[in-house]
């Protein structure tokens, strides 16, 4: 019936349609000459979709190439459903960040638990199986109703999914600042196993070979959602709530087990997620990786509602479905294997070899288009960027730098401001034990889970201080990349790759798309210093509310591996009368900093500055002394400072701290000089470490009785139960979700 | 001894316990998918946790009339031993192999974090290895394990010594701070937290592990004197 109602062809064109479904009117026209013909409503709606920003990354692409993408690790580079690393003993770990920020403004709950389940099914669908989940989530601050709902269902969204469907969530990290307030964002990262000889990729090789559906059946959930993601939101976008898709955490459990049971079988031949634009880019990716074509009989594609046409089928982003492609004449095999959990595979078409994608619906052809302009031949778009007024303003400013009367109460301000603040509340909600191998648990640095039967482990991480990149995109996009590494050190892993999340704002703005450019030329030569490449990742732009931009926040996720679990490394003081060290000087530097926030209300000047040289140097050398044994504890100094760093080495522990340090100004306790660590070592391998380590500094001691006392230049300036301070940073965020207003 | 772990749709600790028996206590141990009807071949029969049939309806209830459970009735009933772990908890109370039933934790809140139990009961075939009183460190995860029954239960479960192990500090405001319990007859315990999460010191606690160790010396007993 809808079928009568969609537009024709011609007033698709006459009437300009294709705009709202986010095709400029120079790319309607590029259709239209790709095709020789004018496209029809479902074609126009295809390539709208293929050519948005999130499947296309037209307005991306010239900046992503700048990012290594190889080294002697990765196995598989960006391009594939995720990026895949050799972690030795024939094993590769498979990883990828995704976004998902759009549908968790409007449908928190949902929008955040369909982000996991799809980041879950770009593992699987390269035949690892799932072992990890990280988050990376952004909001506003927690004094606003809407936003505390936001906070409270994204969190229950990723609780509901992750813990059902038996996928640890172990790790990530929560900011929390006004800019996101309308636009949250939710970042979700998945770790995967596999052995070499099981890696699978999305492609429909062999002319004949059959094409199968597998999983939940088609709805009208999520229609367009990637151009919906590739939009700014406005005070309307509440409209857009049939955008986002619904999650079934269940069926992706068994969906799982099914498509890893599948991997087993020679009979499979390609796999790929329906994830964003659904059957459309799993159909169309596949054939033009494969360099053939598909052709699609859509009266055979499991729908859950009646009468569904053709552009819904095709753009519908219902979830927990996987398309795969099977040795013709072994069909039968495929429907036995997934039988057994209950799900359906149905054969909906063949593999052509004429690079077309093709669409029958009723015994006619609704659609016919070349599967190359639909999955690589988007137009890419060269952007103007301006540098912003404020950038050089903030690089020359003299930030004022106010005399710190009290330390002690500036330590516990900053132990409740909920980025520092400990996040008990969000991962007590997580099943973060399950598949028991997590050994480093939600709060550490770095997430650390041990491979059964192996003597070894793999640590990540996520992160991203936005704030530096807010002020100076390329010092902070340096800064989120060596910050990563860091955390992974710290665990005692050697870092093996990353994975990114580009969120920002509408890059059509030059500014934004200026900011774009530095994070990303920051990024890129962090990462290639450290060797750790970028092997896959996502990019969410757009990012708006009513005209105003999030921070720049490109996320970090990174995997490193820990060659023997004896190297496992907490980040809290082990035992008393070990010596504490500090790796790495303190300069004043407050620009984009918690405390700067504190006292200001604001973030501007300068950031830390960063010398990556610097920076690899200290990484190595610490993670040498971890693997020789000569380290008790460590731990990276980031938001807050030495002092909050300090106190996050004792708090819930039964221990307490004596610490002397010097300098000019008290302000330093909390500056944020970037590559520094705090480690406590053993008093008998001090001179060993020392050898080491050349540039520590020995400041003190861990202590019997649970204070931390800290003296700066012979004065006691702080002087705290740990106990005290441990309910203070525990208590925060508690506090703040249960409050009114 | 040959242990079963039955695999409902949507368990998802059941490689969990399956790598707690094979590795941790070093015993035989299959996966039983949820059609299988004939367990003869087993000493003792593991329900796992997870989200059986995505916990929809009520946590436990769609798999407790699974057909593997009628097989799980009898074996329970010829004094054999069946563990329920957590959902597996929840399918024994569906199943009415256990008393009482499971409400939404007194937070209205998803649950995981390492807890402190207290054995209340070491004569049980599945505590013997754990002193009385003993206090013992067991991972919780759970959103529906707020443990409810009437007095007149609670009366008798306390009289048959039947509570095996009690929460130090209650996490989700079960009655009387139950955290597992046995049947009548001693042969089918109940428990949301998780043993199998206890048995590696790597992970923080390996004190799960003596409960499986409690069922092997036990089976072996009774095996010393049957055979």
């Amino acid at each position: 019936m809808p079928l009568l109602l969609e537009p024709n062809t011609e007033e698709v064109k006459e009437k300009k349609l294709y705009r709202e479904m986010g095709l400029t009117d120079e790319e309607f026209k590029l259709v239209e000459r790709i095709l020789g013909r004018l496209p029809n409503y479902t074609e126009t709606g295809i390539f709208s979709v293929m050519w948005s920003e999130h499947c296309s990354y037209k307005k991306s692409r010239p900046l992503l190439k700048k990012f290594p993408t190889t080294g002697r690790h990765v196995l598989q580079g960006p391009g594939e459903g995720a990026g895949v690393v050799d972690i030795g003993d024939g094993q590769a770990a498979v990883f990828k960040i995704e976004s998902h920020n759009h549908p968790s403004a409007i449908e928190p709950y949902q929008g955040a638990a369909t982000g996991v389940g799809g980041i879950i099914r770009d593992v699987f669908s390269m035949g690892a199986r799932p072992v990890a989940l990280l988050n990376s989530l952004r909001f506003g601050e927690l004094d606003q109703p809407r936003t505390k709902y936001l906070f409270e269902e994204v969190v229950a969204g990723i609780a509901g999914y992750g813990n059902c469907v038996g996928v640890p969530t172990v790790g990530g990290e929560i900011q929390f600042d006004d800019c996101y307030k309308g636009n949250p964002l939710v970042n979700a990262m998945c770790v995967g196993l596999i052995d070499h000889d099981r890696l699978q990729v999305g492609q429909a090789k062999g002319i004949g070979n059959t094409v199968m559906y597998i999983g939940s059946k088609t709805g009208r959930d999520g229609i367009h959602g990637a151009t919906f993601a590739s939009e700014e939101l406005t005070d309307d976008s509440q409209e857009d709530r049939p955008a986002v898709q619904v999650g079934d955490p269940f069926m992706e459990k068994l969906l799982i087990e099914a498509c890893l049971d599948l991997v087993e079988s020679d009979a499979l031949v390609g796999i790929q997620d329906m994830g964003a634009a659904g059957l459309t880019s799993s159909a169309s990716e596949m054939a033009s990786k494969a360099g053939t074509g598909i052709e699609m009989n859509l009266d055979l594609v499991p729908q859950r509602e009646q009468d569904m046409t053709p552009y819904e089928m095709m753009l519908s982003e219902s979830q927990e479905r996987m398309l795969v492609v099977i040795e013709k004449g072994r069909e039968q095999e495929i429907k036995d294997i997934v039988s057994k959990y209950g799900i359906e595979a149905v054969e909906v078409g063949k593999v052509t070899d004429d690079k077309r994608l093709r669409l029958t619906f009723q015994n006619e052809v609704v659609g016919n288009m070349p599967v190359d302009a639909l999955a690589e031949e988007a137009p890419v778009y060269h952007l103007p960027s301006k540098e912003p007024e404020a950038f050089k303003r903030n690089q020359s400013m003299n930030l004022e730098l106010p005399e710190v009367k009290d330390a002690n109460e500036l330590l516990i301000n900053l132990l409740k401001a909920p980025t520092i603040a400990n996040k008990e509340w969000v991962y007590d909600q997580y099943d973060y034990m399950v598949q028991t191998n997590t050994v480093l648990a939600p709060g550490s640095d770095s997430a650390v889970i041990r491979i059964k039967g192996t003597n070894k482990a793999l640590a990540m991480t996520t992160d991203c201080n936005s704030r530096y990149l807010h002020l100076d995109p390329k010092t902070g996009g340096e800064i989120a990349v060596a910050e990563a590494a860091r955390n992974i050190i710290c665990s005692g892993a050697e870092p093996l790759a990353l994975t990114d999340c580009l969120n920002f704002g509408n890059p059509e703005k030059e500014e934004n798309f200026w900011m774009m450019e530095k994070a990303t030329d920051g990024m890129a030569e962090a990462a290639s210093q450290l060797s750790t490449p970028v092997i896959s990742g996502n990019v969410s732009l757009y990012n708006e509310t009513n005209g105003t931009s999030v921070y720049p926040t490109p996320v970090v996720g990174m995997v490193g591996l820990i060659h023997d679990i004896d190297h496992i490394t907490k980040q809290q003081v082990q035992r008393a009368g070990d010596l504490v060290y500090v790796i790495g000087e303190t300069t004043l530097e407050i620009g984009g900093s918690e405390v700067q926030k504190h006292l200001f209300g604001h973030y501007e000047g300068a950031t830390p500055k960063i010398d990556l040289q610097v920076e690899k140097e200290r990484q190595e050398l610490l993670l040498k002394s971890i693997q020789q044994g000569l380290v008790q504890s460590a731990h990276d100094v980031s938001e807050g400072g030495l002092a909050v760093a300090l106190a996050e080495k004792v708090m819930g522990t039964s221990y307490g701290l004596n610490v002397a340090l010097q300098g000019e100004h008290l302000l330093d306790l909390f500056s944020e000089t970037q590559s520094r660590f705090i480690v406590t070592v053993a008093k008998g391998n001090q001179e060993q470490f020392e050898q080491v380590v050349s540039d520590c500094n020995l400041v003190g001691a861990v202590t019997e009785d649970a204070k931390l006392n800290i003296k700066w230049n012979e004065q006691s300036v702080i002087n705290q139960n740990v106990d005290s301070l441990t309910d203070h940073w525990k208590g925060a965020i508690p506090c703040l979700v249960k409050s009114k207003g | 001894m040959k242990f079963a772990v039955i695999v409902f749709p949507g368990s998802n600790c059941d490689m969990d316990l399956f790598h707690a028996i094979e590795t941790g206590l070093g015993e035989e141990v299959d996966y039983v998918f949820h059609t299988e009807t004939n367990l003869e071949n087993y000493d003792a029969i593991l329900l796992p946790g997870g989200f059986s049939y995505g916990d929809y309806l009520r946590s436990g209830a769609i798999a407790s009339f699974s057909n593997v459970m009628e097989s799980v009735k009898q074996f329970a009933e010829s004094g054999k031993p069946v563990l329920g772990i957590c959902n597996g908890f929840q399918v024994l109370l569906e199943a009415g192999l256990l008393p009482g039933a499971m409400k939404r934790n007194e937070a209205l809140k998803f649950i995981c974090r390492p807890v402190e139990l207290t054995v209340e009961n070491n004569k049980s075939i599945f505590t013997t290895n754990y002193g009385l009183h003993e206090k013992i460190n067991v991972p919780i995860a759970h959103a529906e394990g707020n443990y409810e029954c009437d007095e007149e239960t609670l009366k008798d479960l306390e009289q048959n010594n039947q509570i095996v192990f009690r929460y130090v500090n209650n996490p989700n405001g079960s009655v009387s701070d139950i955290a597992g319990i046995v049947n009548e007859r001693g042969n089918v315990l109940g428990m949301m937290p998780h043993p199998e999460r206890a048995v590696d010191e790597l992970l923080g606690s390996a004190d799960g592990l003596k409960l499986f160790q409690s069922m092997l010396a036990n089976w072996r007993e009774h095996h010393a004197i049957t055979s």
